[in-house]
């Protein structure tokens, strides 16, 4: 139950909104939720619903909405390398093709073993270090090749 | 702290808003007030009325950086005086591609940001900011948060600051991947946790915005000039800049250039070629083929617009925009019909399906550069694709189904004989290097064949 579980950062975050405007706390409250359960499972809907007093349906829809929101069970680390056109333009697509074989999967899917989940994402605003990923939403600049391996490798 | 950024050029003598090249740890609030930091916070609160505060960046000319223009202290303005809560909200959605401004000023300058996030309620009398970021800028948002409890701790931030008694609270609200909430209306919509599709205008945010009340939406790049702004006045910031467009303005240059990064010049005093070269020139010694000044959503320049000025007017009646002055350098290498694919590709994903000619127009767009790109495409699809550009003209809910036509529209006004060129190079399925990309994106299968519903229908 993440009301228990996690009482105090679900009161922080209520605390941040106007009292009878609690649905704004609906993506604040999936983050948490995603922490907690490691994706948007229908009982963390149901729960993030019931503590902003609206319909799971329409939890459900925010998170089909935003693409950093999971709907589906994901790797321990998600990586989102970005492959939009200003770091397309400095070698990104074979960057990614070079991630996907290291990791033996396309990108879209998630290792075997659960550890590693591959995407390729939009823009993510730092295109002057290109190529660039977020592993877990934590930014890694400027890579390459040897890098990236090494990353992977380090992982525990 | 793993902040590294590709360029830190020292592009003025002392920058107005990158001072973080000037001044290194200026992210510190020790170091950021022993260098005029909150100055400006103190000599509002303690010498100005908030119609002063107002007057001020009116006079400054101050246009907002996050894409449209408009003079700061006008918006400010038509906040009215006599509804109550009011909100300032500011806009640290960057997601335009190209753009990684408003990332270097939370990352490195984050008080900076803040103290003109408090200037902003002063002035319009809000005693609440919303800070929106996107929900990527995960790391930033700890800096900035970091940065706002240390200006609590301080009693700059929270009730009776500094005994004037004005109150206010800076919160930090994050997104959750979706360009599309960088609209003004879809992010109020997003702040109040509907989806994150814009509104129809009017009513204004200045007039029913966050909460239906009055609410301000800047920029983090608009907000962070305010400060110096207040400090040292509006004839003091005309010193830079131009006429219309006063100020120091950062420019993000990616792309096929040397030197990647963000480079603060006053507006319209450098050209495009000028810039270009500050940023090392372009990659091997290559020549340019075309320039994006907005990222995606700005129409392409050829190489003979490179010496045109840098400030609002000189790129407009170019045949462009400044918008949010992303500048992605295209060299000769690069195919245009593959880096226009890439832009529409980015709309299609964003398009937040509100509305049929964005939705739809998108959806088929991609579809025809699919057709380009895997080696089947013929003379019939080029023009089809300015078709699709023309219908959805004029006819979307918002801009971003106006900006996802400028890539096509654009590269055909400029590139048209590549397009055509490309056609008969690539003909019957002969592709040459995206078949890694045509894979992953589920346009062809590993042997080469076109995947059914990737080209020419609706897969969903
Ligand atoms: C599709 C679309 C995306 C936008 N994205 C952003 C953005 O990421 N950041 C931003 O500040 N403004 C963005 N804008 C502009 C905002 O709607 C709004 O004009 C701006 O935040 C106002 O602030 P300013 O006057 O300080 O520029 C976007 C507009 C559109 C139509
Ligand atoms: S133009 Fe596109 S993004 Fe804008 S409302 Fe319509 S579908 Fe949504
Ligand atoms: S294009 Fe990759 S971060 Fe901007």
């Amino acid at each position: 139950m993440l009301r228990e579980k996690r009482a105090q950062d679900i009161e922080k975050v209520l605390a941040k909104y106007p009292p009878e405007r609690r649905r704004s706390a609906v993506m604040p409250l999936l983050y948490i939720a995603q922490e907690e359960y490691g994706y948007c499972t229908p009982e963390a809907i149901r729960e993030v619903a019931e503590i902003i007093g609206c319909d799971p349906t329409e939890v459900k829809s925010i998170v089909g909405f935003y693409t950093m929101f999971y709907e589906q069970p994901v790797g321990k680390y998600v990586i989102d390398v970005c492959d939009d056109l200003p770091c397309a333009l400095r070698g990104a697509d074979r960057f990614v093709s070079h991630c996907e074989k290291k990791l033996g999967i396309r990108v879209g899917e998630t290792t075997p073993d659960g550890k590693f989940t591959l995407n390729t994402v939009m823009c993510i605003a730092a295109c002057d270090r290109a190529p660039v990923l977020q592993i877990n939403k934590q930014y890694r600049y400027a890579l390459d090749e040897q890098t990236f391996d090494r990353m992977i490798d380090e992982l525990p | 702290m793993a902040t590294f950024y590709g360029s830190r050029n020292k592009t003025m003598e002392r920058h107005v808003l990158l001072r973080d090249i000037d001044v290194p740890n200026i992210r510190e609030i020790d170091v950021y007030l022993a260098n005029d930091g909150y100055a400006a916070w103190k000599k509002a609160l303690t010498t100005m009325k908030p119609d002063d505060v107002i007057s001020v960046v009116k006079d400054s000319g101050l246009r907002g950086r996050g894409g449209a223009g408009f003079p700061a202290g006008v918006k400010w303005s038509f906040i009215p005086k006599d509804v109550f809560p009011k909100y300032v909200v500011v806009n640290g959605d960057e997601s335009e591609a190209g753009t990684f401004k408003d990332h270097q000023l939370i990352d490195c300058n984050p008080h900076q940001v803040i103290e003109g996030t408090l200037l902003a309620c002063y002035a319009v009398q809000a005693n609440t900011a919303y800070i929106y970021l996107r929900g990527e800028f995960y790391e930033p948002a700890q800096t900035l948060q970091k940065a706002i409890d240390e200006a609590y701790a301080r009693g700059l931030i929270g009730k009776n600051v500094l005994g004037s008694g004005f109150d206010v609270d800076v919160y930090i609200h994050l997104g959750a991947g979706a360009y599309i909430c960088g609209e003004e209306t879809a992010l109020l919509s997003s702040l109040e946790g509907q989806l994150g599709q814009p509104r129809l205008r009017p009513p204004f945010p200045a007039q029913q915005g966050l909460y239906a009340k009055p609410t301000v939406v800047n920029n983090v790049e608009t907000l962070a000039n305010v400060p110096p702004i207040v400090l040292h006045g509006a004839q003091w910031y005309r010193q830079f800049g131009t006429e219309k467009s006063p100020g120091t303005k950062i420019f993000c240059v990616s792309g096929c250039v040397n030197r990647p990064g963000n480079y603060e010049l006053p507006l319209g005093q450098y050209t495009i070629r000028e810039l270009i070269e500050m940023a090392g020139g372009a990659l091997q010694g290559r020549a340019v083929k075309g320039v994006l000044p907005a990222g995606s959503s700005a129409p392409i320049l050829p190489a003979s617009a490179l010496d045109t000025k840098l400030d609002y007017e000189s790129l407009q009646a170019a045949g462009s925009i400044l918008g949010s002055a992303s500048f992605v350098i295209l060299d000769e290498s690069v195919d245009i019909v593959w880096a226009a694919r890439k832009m529409v590709r980015f709309f299609k994903h964003e398009s937040c399906g509100k509305c049929t000619p964005c939705r739809e127009g998108t959806h088929w767009a991609l579809q025809l550069y699919n057709k380009l790109l895997s080696g089947y495409g013929t003379l019939d699809d080029v023009n089809m694709i300015g078709e699709v550009a023309a219908q959805m003209s004029g006819k979307c809910f918002c801009l971003l189904g106006e900006f996802a036509t400028s890539p096509m529209l654009s590269t055909l006004k400029h590139f048209r004989a590549e397009y055509e060129a490309f056609v008969r190079a690539h003909s019957g399925g002969l592709r040459n290097g995206y078949d890694d990309e045509l894979i992953r994106e589920h346009v062809i299968d590993p042997a080469g064949n076109l995947i059914a519903g990737a080209v020419g229908q609706k897969r969903h």
